[in-house]
């Protein structure tokens, strides 16, 4: 059964995946509660892990530095636990808008932003933002002037990469859970940007 | 970790190489020309991983920039537009 309810075989990974669970049960190697444990606790994860780290290098110059230096360690810091993630930071400047692709698989810093959206896992997505990214950014309704260059990570191999986007006009003084509370899961990809209080 | 055999802000270019099986290079980055961006440190290679070797040496990872422009001819956007990719030092050449 999917999602809607209709019956459809299983695919092949699907079914490699129920083999191998089966298998690693069987073994002793985990535990089904541990699976479910492990399943729940993804499903839990959102986007505002990440969140806090940005809005944490807007109000912290020297933790910014830390972060766009090592991005792993400067989570760490917050107390955030990001195992086997070796964490690239792109900061968005007046200059440089960035965006994060990943045309191999769907590769996705899931510590910090939880379980990737559909869109991002798409063909149509993967494809086409290495290509024609202007394009594929103004359908997310995100217009790029021609004066700010885009830079696309394509994330193939062992880094995984987070947008450290600027921060809105008109949000001075703000307390950092107030700043945080501006920035979603699309804006630390890079196919938006967070929206002040005068946007 | 080995020695990386190229320095940010030099010129590289991608093999252009079509080997089989699991490779992490993707296909429309091989043949172009880019420019070293930093070293990300160095992994296991993921060729041999997959074959269920160790992969060791392991191989220095790079981050390299390359103008849209010159990875499609006909980019339609800024001149300054780029494309930053991951690359295994055994898939770079210097120019």
């Amino acid at each position: 059964m999917n999602d809607t309810g209709t019956y459809r075989p299983l695919s092949y990974f699907q079914l490699m995946e129920i083999s191998l669970r089966e298998l690693l049960v069987e073994k002793g190697i985990v535990t089904e509660d541990q699976i479910a444990e492990e399943v729940e606790a993804m499903r839990k994860r959102g986007y505002e892990r990440g969140a806090r780290v940005v809005a944490r290098a807007w109000v912290d110059p020297e933790y910014k530095k830390r972060l766009l230096e090592n991005g792993t360690r400067a989570c760490e810091e917050l107390g955030l636990e990001v195992p086997a993630l070796k964490l690239l930071v792109v900061e968005n400047t007046p200059d440089a808008h960035n965006a994060i692709v990943c045309t191999l698989c769907s590769c996705y810093p899931r510590m910090l932003l939880g379980i990737p959206p559909e869109w991002y896992k798409s063909r149509n997505y993967r494809s086409r933002m290495v290509r024609e990214p202007r394009a594929v950014l103004a359908e997310f309704g995100l217009q790029i002037p021609e004066s700010v260059a885009i830079r696309v990570h394509d994330s193939t191999a062992d880094m995984r990469y987070m947008v450290l986007p600027m921060r809105p006009a008109g949000t001075d003084g703000w307390t950092e859970e107030r700043l945080a509370s501006l920035v979603n899961r699309d804006s630390m990809i890079g196919v938006a940007v967070p929206k002040g209080p005068n946007d | 970790m080995p020695e990386p055999l190229f320095r940010p802000g030099e010129r590289v270019r991608v093999l252009k190489a079509y080997p089989l099986g699991h490779v992490r290079t993707p296909f429309y980055i091989r043949g172009c020309t880019g420019t070293v961006e930093r070293i990300c440190g160095a992994f296991p290679n993921p060729e041999e991983l997959a074959q269920m070797r160790d992969g060791l040496p392991p191989q220095p990872l790079y981050r390299v920039r390359f103008l849209q422009k010159e990875v499609w001819p006909d980019y339609r956007g800024a001149a300054g537009d780029v494309l930053e990719v991951e690359i295994y030092q055994h898939w770079l050449e210097k120019t």
